[in-house]
């Protein structure tokens, strides 16, 4: 370990962890340690969470030319807490003909799966809540489950939209999650390991110390990237992809029959989900807590998380003001059509890459062409198929 | 300490499913199913088999469970209203020989399976050690297992594509 890996910002959180757990007996220290860790991520999250909503609005105020929030404390940076208080006093309303327990069940199933899914980030070189050796695996586990909460919410409010709005919802995630799973299929191939902290520390290394070995700037990487991002758009139903909740549209779905603090609850699990999802992304993709230069070392690993974490969700906000939703027919098409094929064939092209990793110098130069050739064809031929039949809209009564 | 969190697990894991058989909602029953499943995840766990529990969440609790809710909801006409007095009495018989028939098949696989008794250390098995195991000695039948699966979606893919196919067809 060079000093820099282990200097005292490096290590500072778990300086601070154990001075907190030496007050308790040496029994307990265990369980005192993995508390701390939990109200962690609790902590910094729920702010997260808190401080998001209002980027987005603010964000999405400036994009739309418009203040956003700005009457609450200074640039209205107190707006988070007047909303949370205003959810806490709302009234608590449950349909009379509601499956009582499963509605109650609901919301909190959700928040439950998605914050579970926080444990097997590793936030920096020494941050790494659980060290489980299939980390990935349980990280879907744990994101699979949210969909039984999705159709428990619909199916309880005894409402027949809220149900449909479920049905569709359950279809968009069951759809998604194939591409979102295959996307990552590769990454898991060139690491050898499903562990996200042994996939982080497969990316460690620089070229002549600046070009970093981020799975992301390889052919496959990039486009697995891509797709992993898409996917992860629709899993958190963020927009384009936002048909499940589609509030200008719909009476949001299969929310309809929630109110208060509930409703509160379900938007929390959404941006819980997005936050997840940003940082597998930022683990499996972006090389985690690693530095892009050899010589930015010196700032603390868990600060380039955040750094990377912060960057992808704020991307995540940029996307929402820019496209506009899909329809549903689109969006089906869209995953089973393009993304599922061109998925598999990015992990071709990653079982191609690992199959050339001991060529010679000028072989390199072929192999980079021939996964760029592959993809690039795939991506076209998949597009043209996908558009085609549904060629130019021809606006009959529109003056030209 | 490990008896008592292995008699939890059966207890929830026993208990979820009773109560899923006993129940008259057949989709609290549906629910009552995931739980069970969540709770042999949770048996793989305490065995030490992690990869064969999260598998186990993730293909149950997340797709297989959404394949049985979309099937009760999709044939139930009226809900919460099943008939509880079978048809006629042969039908009473063969569900009754059919129960016993698969009780028994059950029955006999447990009594004449030999358990080892006595503390024999659980290998400590890696994720990669399986994967290397499933993609070497192993590897024809993961390609069987394969081959089944794609002639499976294969034929969903074409029964679910028919009705669409025949509306074309329909001269309007």
């Amino acid at each position: 370990m060079t000093p820099t890996t282990d200097s005292f910002l490096e290590r500072a959180p778990l300086l601070l962890r154990d001075w907190i757990s030496g007050f308790f007996p040496a029994a307990l220290r265990g369980v005192i340690n993995d508390l701390i860790a939990i109200l962690t991520i609790l902590a910094v999250f729920g702010t997260l969470f808190a401080f998001l909503t209002l980027a987005e609005r603010k964000i999405l105020g400036r994009i739309q030319n418009r203040p956003g929030p700005n009457r609450t404390g200074p640039f209205g940076l107190l707006q988070p807490f007047a909303d949370g208080i205003k959810m806490l006093t709302k009234e608590d309303i449950v349909p009379r003909a509601a499956d009582q327990l499963l509605h109650f069940l609901a919301p909190v199933a959700l928040v439950a799966f998605s914050l579970l899914t926080f444990a097997v980030i590793p936030y920096g070189r020494h941050l790494v809540p659980v060290d489980l050796d299939a980390g990935v695996l349980y990280f879907f586990a744990a994101s699979a489950s949210t969909e039984l909460a999705v159709f428990m919410a619909g199916w309880a409010s005894h409402n027949k939209y809220s149900l449909l709005a479920a049905m569709r919802a359950l279809a968009q995630l069951i759809s998604y999650e194939l591409p979102l799973l295959l996307s990552i299929v590769p990454v898991v191939l060139a690491a050898g390991s499903l562990s996200p902290s042994g996939i982080v520390a497969a990316q460690g290394a620089w070229t002549l110390d600046v070009l970093p070995h981020w799975y992301v700037f390889t052919p496959w990487g990039f486009a697995g990237f891509v797709i992993f991002l898409v996917s992860a758009l629709a899993e958190s139903n963020r927009s384009p992809f936002d048909l499940p909740e589609a509030e200008s549209e719909l009476v949001a779905g299969h929310l309809t029959e929630y109110s208060g603090f509930k409703y509160a609850l379900f938007f929390m699990a959404e941006y819980f989900g997005m936050c997840a999802l940003s940082s597998l992304g930022v683990t499996l993709f972006l090389g985690g807590w690693q530095a892009p230069c050899a010589f930015l070392e010196f700032i603390p690993s868990y600060a380039w998380f955040g750094a990377k974490l912060l960057g992808l969700l704020l991307g995540f906000i940029w996307i929402r003001a820019t496209l506009p939703r899909l329809r549903m027919d689109q969006l089906m098409r869209f995953a089973w059509k393009f993304l599922v094929p061109l998925s598999l064939a990015n992990l071709g092209v990653a079982a191609l890459w690992r199959l050339g990793a001991g060529w010679s110098e000028p072989l390199q130069l072929v192999r980079w062409a021939m996964a760029i050739a592959i993809l690039a064809t795939a991506f076209f031929l998949l597009g043209r198929k996908l558009s085609s039949g549904f060629g130019p809209r021809v606006y009959r009564y529109a003056p030209s | 300490m490990m008896d008592f969190a292995f008699a939890l697990i059966a207890f929830l894991l026993l208990a979820s499913a009773a109560t899923a058989m006993a129940l008259r909602n057949i989709i609290h029953s549906a629910l009552l199913l995931v739980v069970s499943w969540f709770a042999l995840a949770l048996f793989y766990l305490w065995a030490g088999a992690e990869f064969a529990a999260f598998a186990q969440i993730l293909i149950y609790a997340g797709a297989i469970s959404m394949v049985v809710l979309f099937a009760v909801l999709l044939t139930q006409r009226t809900p919460g209203n099943f008939i509880l007095i079978p048809e006629s009495r042969r039908r009473a018989l063969a569900a009754v020989l059919a129960g016993a028939a698969v009780a028994a098949a059950i029955a006999y696989a447990i009594l004449n399976a030999s358990f080892p008794v006595g503390s024999t250390p659980a290998p400590a098995v890696t994720v990669r050690e399986l994967g290397i195991q499933l993609m070497g000695p192993q590897a024809a039948a993961l390609l069987v297992v394969g081959a089944i699966l794609t002639v499976a979606l294969v034929g969903a893919v074409v029964i679910a594509a028919q009705p669409e196919k025949l509306q074309r067809e329909d001269p309007l």
